[in-house]
């Protein structure tokens, strides 16, 4: 019987939001457990520990990775991004409430393209790699950026919405180098009944 | 005037913390607590003959392992019975671990505490228990036939038996020009949030306090249960729901058994242990809603207008009833929707399987009964060659008929009366909104082009904010901070927001001076939970009510302060001001100041408050005989029965002449939860429901074998709806005000997902042209409906207007029987 108390631990440092990060872990350690647990990096959520629902999304090198399908010996030396690293990104801007917030996150609050926000980092880190890419989607683009994660709260409904808007959000801040962001006790973007004439007709 | 906030699209408050990071969920907490694990029994229903630990004790980072003999006085009892019932004659509950028997794949067996999960889980898997195999019960049919039993000393599998019955169902039926015989099957599905549920236990050994935290509905729930459990007097425990990421129903069930066993632990241990649960944890072990199998007989006139309904159905409860027969008498009540159903009985039989067991999931046994009666009104229509949306509203209960009451008692044992609600003012504002009268050019047009559509309506109603209360406590500090507790809880309803608008409203504050909490026992110990549709309704009033007691009371000192009447007295933005003369005024603060008089001055605004600062009446006591110290309110909220809020619901589906593919083309939604706090957070709640109804519709069932295993229990077999599969929603609403509350609020979380089965049966019945009886309905049993057809097995709708239906075909008719 193999004797557990001599788990082989393993150094390993990602690079996380921009600063080497170091523990030390079993070689079974997922980068998910390794982020949420050893660093204490909360924001991204586990849903179904086996890449479907897409909670874990975080950014690797750029590009969305489920995290809980990786282990963190694998994201040795590379690039991490997580849900609390959007909000340091370049054209995220401090809200009245002092968060600093990324287009994406910023559209989710207007738009309401978040309930009980458990999916919601896995939708960021998603759409904000989607708009480097795409950085005007149609509706249609919109749903089928989102269409491999899950929110069982929201209906999709205001998250397609939500990625428009931080495609809008995104350009105007691409042509300013900081300043404010509105986030107040606002109206919301777009809301109830207007919705009862935005259908399209079959 | 403050800014309009009650009514007002208001953004929400707790988002920027929500979308930086900053939630704090269940297993974002407790990050250096041991950790719990459970050895599941993989059995459907099996007796325990031995239990062997013994290769897992090695493992390292092992901290303790509990199976049933290990648990002490009343944690080794059975679970609670939650809500006893009259007809509930054979409730049975289980064990927190299990004791000799299981009676359910994912029960738990064992328990094992670790440094880590990852070695709790290496410890589980070295656990052998023995099992003796027993006949498995699976299915409503086998559970209904009685051959084997779950629990031996239930008859029939039987644990609930209950008849309602209003009017004299036999002459009416016996006397009705028309009836008609529908049997009807709706599956298996569950609430399924992103976050599973969870608990973290600390034990303060040098207090004898225990904390709970538990990804719960029901915080005062859950502290009650644990303190009866652990025989703890209950002023030493608290619990807290933190963030909690999404319940819709499965979370209101408690204590589960690991709510009991951790806390247990963590006492035992002094150590604090946590448990996270993992997703196919999830689909085993914690609770499943909606099979049932119904039998309906309805007699109507020439008119359409239904005389008598008979209604049978069969529950699936699955293996224990902890939560009592809250879902199928929910079932056989509102079933009624917004129609009158002429002499009325309804017969339910609420059975047991060796299967998960069944709680409320969002809609709690309502869309079975909208499927029910809304597949009656199509069958109606077809058989009269009516439109089926006039059918309907030639059976509508009508606004000069409100209060209208049934005569049943409902869920909550109160009378089922219907407070309000314009039902042909929806009706009418849905055939808008669809297009009803222009549907039969489009289908002729879609028929052109080779394409096949339907369309679909269903209605209902949904009794919503159900007792027995809620509370509202506020606090206004001298800062001017507003703080505001309410005990029910918060799975992303926005409740910090919808709370603040009303505190905001009532009390005339800046909405960002308001801070709400929710769920937390230390902060308002008296709560029920949130479930039901309630917590804007019961909450909600509550808050108002506490906030015009702590207004009321700012007024009178200020007034005394400022030397006016009260009545002069308004406060705007914060400010207490004479009325025309806004320059005679005080800041709330100031008042809160003046509340609370002082000994010590420990800052500038306590100084004022001091004993020999300012003038005073020696005659007076510093507080008033009447007067508590401190700007405080405190009020409850009980009403004496539920309001009732309603909708209708429209598609048009298309569905492949080839594949049998179903397409929804467009999703319409009218929905009248009473006055609105704030439409966006409402409208919120439509589209989510309605994501959850497609899924139960077209999607999500529990798929068990003959044997009890769950085949499906992974995100990847168990079919969720992902953006792809949800249609844009187009909703709109109807405001008719609740008379019972001084908010006028009905509650709205439920609403969207309660007739999606039976709209979009509605619509593909509708494309197809014969009779839909069972949800879900995947493209595969669709093509097989459409080979029982062809060869004539399955009957056509006799008035079907599409053109694919087979003329002449005999129909689902009984003939008539008088
Ligand atoms: S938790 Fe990683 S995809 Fe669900
Ligand atoms: S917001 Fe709750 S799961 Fe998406």
């Amino acid at each position: 019987m193999t004797d557990m108390t001599t788990e082989q631990l393993l150094d390993v440092t990602v690079n996380v939001n921009g600063v080497p990060r170091t523990a030390s872990v079993p070689a079974r350690r997922l980068l998910s457990d390794f982020l949420r647990h050893d660093l204490q990096l909360t924001g991204t959520h586990v849903g179904c520990e086996h890449g479907v629902c897409g909670a874990c999304t975080v950014l690797v090198d750029g590009k969305p990775m489920r995290s809980c399908l990786m282990f963190a010996v694998t994201a040795q030396d590379h690039r991490v991004t997580t849900v609390e690293g959007l909000c340091d990104a370049p054209d995220a801007r401090p809200c009245a409430t002092g968060e600093r917030m990324n287009p994406v996150q910023q559209a989710f609050a207007e738009c309401h393209g978040l309930q009980c926000g458990f999916c919601t980092p896995g939708f960021l880190t998603t759409v904000t790699a989607y708009l480097e890419e795409n950085p005007a989607p149609t509706q249609d683009e919109a749903r089928e950026a989102i269409s491999g994660n899950l929110c069982r709260c929201t209906g999709y409904q205001n998250i397609v919405k939500s990625v428009l808007r931080a495609a809008e959000i995104r350009t105007e801040r691409l042509g300013e180098d900081g300043g404010e962001a509105g986030y107040a006790a606002a109206p919301a973007a777009r809301h109830t009944s207007s919705s009862a004439n935005g259908g399209e007709r079959a | 005037m403050t800014t309009q906030m009650f009514g007002a699209p208001i953004r929400r408050k707790e988002d920027p913390r929500l979308l930086t990071g900053g939630g704090r969920y269940l297993d974002d907490l407790g990050q250096h607590a041991l950790a719990a694990a459970f050895v599941r029994s993989p059995h459907a229903h099996a007796r325990i003959t031995d239990i062997d630990v013994t290769d897992a004790v090695d493992v390292g980072g092992i901290v303790a392992i509990y199976t049933w003999e290990d648990l002490p006085g009343k944690v080794a009892e059975p679970l609670p019975l939650l809500i006893p019932h009259p007809t509930l004659t054979h409730g049975r509950t289980g064990y927190a671990l299990a004791r000799d028997e299981v009676n359910h794949v994912g029960e738990p067996v064992v328990m094992v505490v670790a440094t880590d999960r990852y070695l709790a889980e290496d410890a589980c898997q070295r656990i052998r228990v023995d099992y003796e195999l027993l006949p498995v019960v699976v299915g409503i049919e086998n559970a209904r036939d009685g051959a084997h039993l779950v629990h031996e000393d239930a008859p029939g599998n039987v644990a609930a038996h209950m008849v309602q019955e209003t009017g004299d169902v036999e002459a009416a039926l016996a006397t009705a020009p028309h009836t008609l015989t529908l049997d009807l099957a709706i599956e298996r599905s569950a609430c399924m949030p992103m976050e599973g549920k969870g608990v973290y236990a600390r034990w303060n050994d040098e207090d004898g306090e225990l904390r709970i935290y538990s990804s719960t509905q029901t915080s005062t729930g859950v502290r009650a249960a644990v303190a009866a459990k652990l025989e703890l007097p209950l002023a030493k425990v608290e619990c807290i729901a933190p963030d909690v990421g999404g319940g819709f129903g499965v979370k209101i069930m408690h204590p589960w058994p690991e709510e009991v066993l951790v806390p247990w632990a963590a006492r035992l241990l002094k150590r604090e242990v946590k448990w996270a649960e993992d997703r196919r944890e999830h689909f085993i072990s914690s609770a499943h809603e909606r099979g049932q199998l119904q039998k309906v007989t309805v007699g109507f006139d020439d008119e359409g207008r239904v005389l008598g309904l008979d209604v049978k159905f069969w529950h699936d409860n699955g293996a224990y009833t902890p939560y009592g027969i809250i879902v199928p008498i929910i079932t056989s009540t509102q079933l009624l929707g917004p129609y009158k159903p002429g002499a009325y009985r309804c017969e339910f039989w609420s059975l047991y399987t060796n299967t998960v067991l069944v709680t409320p999931y969002r809609g709690a046994g309502r869309p079975q009964g909208v499927f029910a009666m809304e597949r009656t009104m199509d069958a109606i229509a077809d058989y009269l060659d009516l439109d089926r949306a006039e059918v309907r509203s030639r059976n509508f209960i009508l606004p000069e008929e409100m209060p209208y009451d049934h005569g049943l008692l409902f869920q909550d044992g109160r009378p089922l009366k219907y407070d309000s609600g314009d039902f042909p003012a929806s009706l009418d504002k849905l055939k808008k909104l669809v297009g009803w009268d222009d549907f039969e050019a489009y289908r002729a047009e879609a028929e052109a082009e080779g394409r096949k559509v339907g369309l679909g309506i269903g209605c209902y109603v949904e009794g919503t904010g159900v007792g027995p209360y809620e509370g509202g406590h506020i606090t206004i500090e001298t800062s001017g901070r507003v703080n505001v507790a309410t005990g029910l809880t918060t799975q992303g309803q926005g409740h910090q927001t919808a709370f603040a608008q009303i505190v905001a409203q009532e009390l005339g504050v800046p909405i960002e001076d308001v801070h709400v909490t929710t769920g937390d026992t230390r902060k308002m110990p008296y709560a029920v939970g949130t479930f039901a549709s309630r917590a804007a309704v019961m909450s909600g009033n509550a808050i108002a009510l506490a906030t015009r007691n702590v207004k009321a009371k700012a007024l009178r000192i200020a007034a005394d302060a400022l030397e006016v009447s009260e009545d002069d007295l308004e406060i705007v933005d914060g400010v207490v001001q004479v009325k025309g003369a806004p320059t005679t005024s005080m800041p709330l603060g100031t008042v809160a100041v003046l509340s609370n008089p002082l000994r010590y001055a420990f800052d500038d605004a306590a100084k004022a408050a001091t004993q020999f600062a300012g003038t005073f009446d020696p005659d007076k006591p510093p507080v008033a005989d009447d007067e508590e110290p401190g700007l405080e309110g405190r009020d409850f909220y009980s009403p004496t029965q539920a309001t009732f809020a309603n909708g209708m619901h429209a598609a048009i589906v298309e569905t492949d002449p080839v594949t049998a593919e179903i397409r929804i083309l467009r999703y319409c939604v009218i929905h009248d939860c009473g006055t609105m706090i704030n439409p966006m957070i409402v409208e919120g709640q439509v589209h989510g429901g309605v994501a959850q109804g497609v899924g139960g519709a077209l999607y999500e069932r529990m798929a068990y074998d003959e044997s009890g295993q769950l085949l499906n229990a992974s995100f990847m077999d168990f079919l969720m709806p992902y953006a792809s599969e949800v249609p844009h929603i187009e909703a709109d609403h109807l405001e008719t005000p609740s008379p019972l509350n001084p908010l006028g609020i009905k509650g709205a979380g439920e609403a969207g997902c309660i007739p999606v089965s039976a709209v979009i049966a509605s619509a593909i019945e509708d494309a197809e042209g014969f009779p839909i009886t069972s949800m879900p309905i995947s493209p595969v049993e669709l093509w097989e409906l459409r080979q029982r057809h062809e060869t004539g097995e399955l009957p056509s709708l006799r008035h079907h207007h599409g053109q694919h239906q087979t003329a002449a075909a005999p129909s689902r008719d009984q003939e008539p029987t008088a």
